[in-house]
């Protein structure tokens, strides 16, 4: 089986939808022309790159090079959900925080599902390395990024609450059960809801490029099926992780609920 | 044990619920605590002792309270007895030092799950049935909302009170039954109190000390 190399003129002609959806917007004066522009323009930079890098690296499949790029998604992952807080922890925790989360969790759960799922040879082939950890962090970067919006956006509002537990003499944990609890939930959800719509509302969208690359469908599927239970237990685990280490970030040493450790968004 | 204001036989209690009374004697220290541009402040209050601090809005007055609950980080150090609040557990020492802002704030939709261990006669004497345990705290007004704020930091059975401005949002007949539980229960276990208030009236009544917080410095005017 083969695909069906798609032409320059191809893209072309799909690239003519966008800028008839541009023209559209414009005319209804939505503001979003010059926006829906760049991003389809980014789009294709990014993936031609990303194409080209993958090219290159299949050809040398070496752990380094596999490395590097895992670490630069990862870094652009912490990156973005850094930048869709309102309100974030200040200093190196802004950015380390949600990366060193979503580290322990999304290359955990990729490393184990290559060494002991799918069984590469050798475990960290390109081929098969770079996309999973791709969807893992993909995913698991809105969980943290939700989980933790949610975390100090509610801390904030509830401040009262918080230290009229603190000022009742309980612990930190206690203080803020509900609103790590709660953070835990949001980050949760999308994953959740996917993985019930799957298959029924949404043909997801890594099994819908296999099947049309022409693998069989119960193939597709069945990746399908790991990619899900994969996110979901990666996103959980590092939802859990930096709802849990943020929480506790709140709070110093003498149990004070210390907001002035959260910078808010310009 | 003495039992002013309460008589025990008059209501029915499980022994579980029995109100024992400590005389706690405990003594306050503030030792050169500092907060943000206030200068260092000792004040100690001896047991059953009541030292008001008044001053102008925004000279600190909350933020020494506070800094004396360690609700904020500040320097120096306060002490309960022979204790430090820098070498006790936070939590205990919350609860030892009952800090009771002017403004109550609530967790949850009943009031009874913000009590760890009601005692009848407690709500009774703060005007309340201890059907209020099932009211919801979205009914209750700011006045209900204060008292009950009050009752629940008093059944940790503090040894000592942080009191910020506790009346400010109070009818008049609130008020005297704020002051009745407090002087009540300030008698009772002989504590100290730290009473912050804008009322020279309610310092006038409750004071033995008064100090004034002005321009960062804290000075005893009567």
């Amino acid at each position: 089986m083969s695909v069906i190399t798609l032409s320059v003129t191809d893209l072309m002609l799909a690239a003519g939808l966008v800028v008839l959806l541009a023209l559209l917007s414009i005319w209804m004066q939505l503001n979003l022309a010059s926006k829906l522009v760049v991003a389809a323009m980014r789009t294709t930079v990014q993936l031609m790159l990303i194409g080209l890098v993958l090219k290159v690296l299949f050809a040398n499949a070496q752990l380094i090079w596999v490395m590097a790029l895992a670490l630069f998604m990862l870094a652009v992952a912490g990156r973005e959900v850094m930048v869709r807080q309102e309100r974030r922890f200040g200093g190196v925790w802004g950015y380390g925080l949600g990366t060193l989360s979503m580290f322990v969790s999304a290359f955990a759960t990729t490393v184990f599902a290559l060494v002991f799922i799918v069984g590469t040879e050798p475990w960290y082939e390109p081929q098969y390395a770079i996309p999973l950890l791709g969807m893992m962090l993909g995913n698991t970067m809105n969980g943290v990024s939700l989980a933790l919006d949610r975390l100090t956006t509610s801390a904030w509002q509830q401040r009262g609450v918080i230290e009229a537990h603190l000022t009742l003499g309980h612990e930190w944990r206690t203080a803020i059960s509900a609103i790590t609890r709660d953070s835990v939930r949001v980050g949760l959800i999308p994953i959740i809801n996917a993985m019930a719509a799957a298959g029924i509302v949404s043909l997801p969208g890594m099994m819908t490029g296999q099947i049309l690359s022409g693998t069989p469908p119960l193939e597709a599927v069945k990746y399908q099926i790991l990619i899900m239970f994969m996110i979901s237990a990666g996103t959980g685990f590092a939802t859990m992780a930096a709802s849990w280490i943020g929480a506790r970030r709140l709070f110093d040493e003498r149990c004070r609920l210390r907001l002035d450790r959260l910078t808010v968004r310009d | 044990m003495e039992t002013p204001g309460y008589t025990l036989c008059k209501y029915t209690i499980s022994p579980r619920r029995a109100y024992v009374i400590l005389r706690f004697m405990s003594r306050l220290s503030l030792i050169d605590i500092a907060v943000l541009d206030l200068q260092p402040v000792n004040i100690a209050v001896a047991e059953a002792d009541c030292v008001c601090l008044t001053g102008p809005s925004g000279a600190g007055k909350s933020l020494l309270l506070r800094a004396v609950a360690d609700l904020i980080p500040h320097l120096g150090d306060a002490s309960l007895d022979d204790s430090l609040c820098s070498t006790m557990k936070p939590s205990l020492w919350r609860r030892q030092v009952g800090y009771l802002p002017s403004e109550s704030h609530w967790w949850s939709d009943r009031v009874g799950d913000h009590f760890s261990q009601p005692h009848a006669m407690a709500f009774q004497q703060l005007g309340f049935d201890t059907d209020v345990l099932n009211w919801e705290v979205s009914r209750l007004s700011t006045g209900e909302k204060q008292r009950l704020a009050l009752l629940r930091l008093l059944t940790n059975q503090p040894r000592a009170l942080l009191l910020d401005e506790p009346t400010a949002s109070l009818d008049a007949q609130g008020v005297t039954r704020v002051e009745t539980m407090l002087g009540n229960y300030q008698q009772q276990h002989q504590v100290p109190l730290l009473w912050v208030s804008h009322d020279a009236d309610q310092v006038e009544r409750v004071a033995h000390r008064v100090f004034e917080l002005q321009q960062g410095q804290v000075r005893e005017v009567a």
